[in-house]
C-alpha cells in the first residue's frame, strides 16, 4: 500500500499499457482514433494480432512480468467477429485469466477486454482515457514483475 | 541473424509535427539486428520507395522495419517495394506512428518516446520473422448480388456486361426494390418506372444474369473468390417456370383483404398476387398467411382458372447451393417506424402519411391511380404541410431516431411540393426544416425553383404537434426566422421519415463477416479510398446499405462496385495469406483440440511414421493444417495444450518479443 502512495504522489509517473487489438475491428477503430485526432495518453501501446483470440493468456503475463501496469484486448462485437467465432473465445478465455490474475493479486481493474468496432473510434479513445486514469490511480503495479526479466 | 533497415516516415508534417523523427531514426539504429536507420519526408512516394530499394542493396538488408502510418494503409506499398529490390514481402514490418501516435498525442517528447517504442517492437519482431510464401487458390468466377433493387440490378447488369455469370437474391417476389415504387426521381423529374423498368427486363433477358426472386441466403462460407452460398428459395406455391404472369388467379383469388405492402397497406391485394404491372418475373405467388387453401385445404380457385396450371399447393422451401468467387451487398434501405414520434399523430390519423406513402398516392399505378386524395376521405387535401429531418440529425442522447442526416429527404421533399404545386395550383404547401440540404449536380436550382416558381412555403423551423380536430390535422409549429408559433390548419401532413438499413442486413454482415457500423450500414475498407469494397476480402458494397444515397449515387457505386468485382473475377488465381497456422509435428500430440476450435474446419489429423531414437519407429496422430482453408485468426495456436501449433507471421515469439520491447 505504502509503495502506491509513494507512486501515485509523484506526478511524473504514467502507467505502461499494453493493448492487444484485433486487425479487423479495434486496430482499425484505433486508426479512425487518429484519423479524428481524438487524444488518448501515450501510454498506450498498440499491438496487432489478427484477431483477439490469438491473444494467449502467456502474453498477458509476459506483459505484467516485464513490468506492465495494465493489458487492454480489444476485439470486434460479440457476433461480428471476422473469423465468425474468435471473440467468444477470447471473451471465455480471458474471463478466466483474470480471476487467476486476480487471485495472484493483480486487481481486476488492470486487466480489460473490450470490443471496438472499426466505426468506433471515438470509443476507442473514451475507453484508452478512461482505462489509463483506472491503471494509474492503482499505481505502478509490482505484483508481478520478474526483475530477473529486466535488463 | 538479421541485417535490418529502419525507414522513419515524416509524412510531410503528419508525424514530424509532433515526432521527433530524426531521434526515432537515430535511436532505433542502436537496436540489435539493425545496420541502416534513416528518416525521409515521404516514404511511400516514388523517392521513399528508392531509398529502400537502395538500402537494401547497399546494405544487404534481410529485414525493413517502416515508422509511417498505420499498415492498414500502406503496408502493401512497403512489402511490394522489398520485393522489387530482391527480399521476401514479409520481412517487412510497420510500426504504426501515425494514426496511433502522432495524430493522438500532443506532446512532442510523450510522441517520440512512443514512436521510438513502437518502432522496437517492430524491430524485435522483424528479428523473428522468416520469409513466407503464399499459396495460391482458384478463382470461382460466378457473382452473387444480395438485393434486387437499382443497386443489385445495376451491379449485377454491369458485371454480367463484363461476361461473367451474375446471380440476383432478392427476398421479395420482383426485383425492383424501392425504386419501383417511386413516382418521379429528382432533380430532373424523370418518371421512376421509365428509367427503371427497362433495366429490370435487360437483367431478365441477360442470359448471363439468373433471378433468385423470393429467396434469401442463408449461410455463407469460404473466403475470396470460394465462396459456399446456400440460397433458400421460399415457397411461392407457383411454379416459376410455367406461370405466364397473365394474371387471372390474381383477379378470381376471394381473398381480397390483404394489405398491398407495395402500396404500404394503403390498398388491398388478393391472396395470390403479382406485386405490380412491371414485375420482374412475372410470377404471381402464394401468400401463406392469407391464402385458404393453404390455411385450410377448402378454396382452389386459382388452381382452376390457371389454364397454365402453374399453382402447386405442395410446394415446399428449396435449399440451393453455389459457388461464387465474389459477394456483392445491395440490401438497400427502409423508412424508420413512426412509432416513436407519435407528437405527429401518425398512429391517430390516416391522414398523416410518410413521403414513401405520399410517393404511392402520386403515382399513377397507385391506391389512387395518381390522384393526390386524402387516404381518410378521399377528398382532395387543399393545405399540405411536410415535415422534414423526422427521426434524422436526432440528439445521440433521445433514443427515438438517428444521429445521420438521411440525405435524400431534402431533394424529394422538394420533389414532392413542387409536383404538388404543379399539378395542384390550388393547394398550400408548406415545409418545415432545420436545414435544407441540396448538395449535388443541378440540386440547388431544384429546391429553388420549388421555392421561386412554384410558390412553396418553406419554413425554418420544427413541427411542435399535430393533432387530428374534425376533418383537419392542427399542427402547431415554431417559424425560426420569423420568432413565432404558428398554427396551420392541414388537410394532409407528410413526415420524411429518416431512411436506415434493411433488418436483412445485420444477420447477413455475421455471415458474410463484414462489419458494420453502430447504425447498421457496412463498413467501407476504407471511407475515402476503397468505399464499396468492404474489409472482408471477396465482399463488395453497392448502393444504401453502406450509407443513405440517392439514385445517382447508387448508380455510380453500383458501377464501382462491379468494377471491382471484375477485376478479382479476371483473375485466374489468388494469392492466399500466408499468415497462416503451422503444427510443429514433433511437438503435437494429436488430441484434436485445435480442430475443435477451428471455425474453418482447416485442420485434419493424419497418422504418421516417427523414428524414435532408439531407431525403432512409432506411428503418432498429428495435427496438420489445411492452409488454402486456414484464415489465420490463430484461435488453434492458443487453444493447443503442448504448444504445437504456431501462426506464421503473428508467431508466439514474436508477439512476445514485441511485448518484451514494449515493456523494456
Amino acid at each position: 500500500m505504502s509503495m502506491k502512495n509513494i507512486e501515485n504522489n509523484n506526478e511524473t509517473y504514467r502507467p505502461l499499457i499494453v493493448a492487444f487489438c484485433c486487425n479487423w475491428c479495434s486496430y482499425a477503430g484505433a486508426d479512425l482514433a487518429g484519423n479524428n485526432r481524438l487524444a488518448y495518453p501515450a501510454d498506450v501501446k498498440i499491438i496487432r494480432v489478427p484477431c483477439s483470440c490469438r491473444v494467449n493468456p502467456t502474453f498477458i503475463l509476459r506483459a505484467f512480468q516485464r513490468g506492465a501496469d495494465g493489458v487492454i484486448i480489444c476485439g470486434c462485437h460479440p457476433g461480428d467477429c471476422h473469423y465468425t467465432s474468435g471473440n467468444y473465445y477470447t471473451r471465455r478465455r480471458m474471463s478466466l485469466m483474470f480471476s487467476m490474475l486476480d487471485y495472484l493479486g493483480i486487481e481486476r481493474e488492470r486487466t480489460r477486454v473490450e470490443w471496438v468496432s472499426a466505426a468506433e473510434g471515438a470509443k476507442f479513445a473514451a475507453t484508452m482515457n478512461d482505462f489509463c486514469e483506472t491503471v494509474a490511480k492503482l499505481g505502478k503495479n509490482k505484483r508481478l514483475e520478474d526483475l530477473r526479466c529486466k535488463q | 541473424m538479421q541485417r535490418i533497415g529502419v525507414f522513419v516516415c515524416h509524412c510531410g508534417t503528419n508525424i514530424a509535427g509532433t515526432v521527433d523523427v530524426a531521434a526515432v531514426s537515430e535511436s532505433l539504429g542502436k537496436e540489435q539486428g539493425v545496420v541502416f536507420s534513416t528518416h525521409y519526408q515521404y516514404m511511400c512516394s516514388q523517392a521513399g520507395q528508392d531509398i529502400i530499394k537502395n538500402a537494401i542493396a547497399e546494405y544487404k538488408l534481410t529485414g525493413i522495419v517502416v515508422c509511417s502510418c498505420s499498415p492498414r494503409m500502406h503496408e502493401t506499398t512497403f512489402r511490394k517495394t522489398a520485393a522489387a529490390a530482391g527480399i521476401n514481402p514479409y520481412m517487412v514490418e510497420i510500426a504504426n506512428i501515425r494514426e496511433q501516435c502522432s495524430w493522438v498525442h500532443k506532446d512532442t517528447i510523450s510522441g517520440t518516446e512512443k514512436a521510438i517504442i513502437l518502432g522496437k517492437a517492430a524491430v524485435a519482431k522483424v528479428n523473428l520473422n522468416a520469409p513466407l510464401t503464399p499459396g495460391e487458390t482458384p478463382v470461382t468466377k460466378r457473382a452473387l448480388v444480395i438485393g434486387g433493387g437499382i443497386a443489385g440490378i445495376q451491379t449485377a447488369l454491369d458485371i454480367a456486361d463484363a461476361g461473367f455469370p451474375v446471380d440476383i437474391v432478392e427476398k421479395k417476389p420482383t426485383i425492383g426494390g424501392k425504386m419501383a415504387q417511386l413516382d418521379k426521381t429528382f432533380p430532373t423529374l424523370d418518371c421512376a418506372a421509365c428509367i427503371l423498368t427497362p433495366k429490370m427486363v435487360d437483367v431478365a433477358q441477360n442470359d448471363k444474369i439468373r433471378i433468385f426472386s423470393y429467396s434469401e441466403v442463408t449461410s455463407v462460407k469460404g473466403f475470396v473468390g470460394n465462396f459456399d452460398v446456400t440460397i433458400k428459395r421460399k415457397a411461392r406455391y407457383v411454379k416459376e417456370d410455367v406461370c405466364t404472369g397473365c394474371g387471372a388467379c390474381t383477379e378470381k383469388c376471394p381473398q381480397k383483404k390483404v394489405p398491398n405492402e407495395f402500396n404500404l397497406g394503403m390498398d388491398n391485394r388478393r391472396a395470390i398476387y403479382i406485386p405490380f404491372a412491371q414485375a420482374v418475373p412475372k410470377v404471381a405467388t402464394i401468400d401463406p398467411d392469407y391464402c385458404m387453401m393453404l390455411k385450410t385445404g377448402k378454396c382452389g380457385v386459382c388452381s382452376k382458372v390457371c389454364t397454365a396450371g402453374a399453382i402447386d399447393y405442395k410446394a415446399k422451401d428449396e435449399y440451393v447451393e453455389e459457388k461464387y468467387g465474389a459477394i456483392v451487398v445491395a440490401t438497400g434501405f427502409n423508412p424508420i417506424s413512426m412509432d416513436k414520434f407519435d407528437e405527429f399523430a401518425y398512429s391517430q390519423s390516416k391522414d398523416v402519411i410518410t413521403s414513401l406513402e405520399f410517393e404511392r398516392l402520386t403515382n399513377a399505378a397507385g391506391p389512387t391511380q395518381g390522384k393526390l386524395l386524402r387516404p381518410s376521405d378521399g377528398e382532395h387535401p387543399h393545405t399540405i404541410v411536410f415535415v422534414q429531418c423526422v427521426g434524422s440529425r436526432c440528439d445521440s442522447c433521445s433514443e427515438k431516431g438517428k444521429e445521420y442526416c438521411s440525405k435524400i429527404c431534402c431533394m424529394y421533399t422538394a420533389k414532392h411540393a413542387m409536383l404538388t404545386r404543379d399539378k395542384y395550383p390550388d393547394t398550400d404547401v408548406y415545409v418545415f426544416y432545420i436545414d435544407v440540404r441540396t448538395p449535388g449536380k443541378n440540386f440547388d436550382e431544384f429546391y429553388r425553383r420549388a421555392v421561386e416558381e412554384y410558390g412553396v412555403h418553406y419554413i425554418k423551423g420544427m413541427v411542435g404537434k399535430v393533432s387530428p380536430e374534425g376533418k383537419k390535422l392542427m399542427v402547431q409549429a415554431s417559424d425560426l426566422i420569423a420568432g413565432k408559433q404558428l398554427h396551420i390548419e392541414a388537410d394532409l401532413v407528410v413526415l420524411a421519415a429518416a431512411i436506415e438499413p434493411d433488418k436483412s442486413a445485420r444477420p447477413l454482415a455475421t455471415m458474410l463477416t463484414a462489419s458494420m457500423d453502430t447504425n447498421d450500414f457496412f463498413t467501407e475498407a476504407h471511407p475515402k479510398l476503397r468505399p464499396v469494397e468492404s474489409p472482408t476480402a471477396g465482399v463488395f458494397l453497392s448502393g444504401a446499405c453502406q450509407g443513405p444515397k440517392d439514385i445517382p449515387e447508387t448508380v455510380s457505386q453500383a458501377g464501382a462496385a462491379a468494377a471491382k468485382v471484375i477485376g478479382l473475377l479476371c483473375k485466374d488465381k489468388l494469392t492466399g495469406n500466408p499468415c497462416v497456422a503451422h503444427s510443429d509435428e514433433m511437438m503435437c500430440n494429436g488430441c484434436s483440440t485445435c480442430e475443435k476450435v477451428c471455425p474453418y474446419g482447416a485442420i485434419t489429423y493424419v497418422d504418421k511414421e516417427f523414428r524414435m531414437p532408439d531407431r525403432t519407429t512409432r506411428v503418432r496422430r498429428v495435427a496438420q493444417v489445411n492452409e488454402a482453408v486456414c484464415q489465420g485468426c490463430g484461435c488453434c495456436t492458443v487453444a493447443c495444450p503442448s504448444g504445437a501449433m504456431d501462426l506464421k507471421g503473428f508467431a508466439g515469439k514474436q508477439i512476445m518479443a514485441e511485448v518484451d520491447a514494449i515493456c523494456r
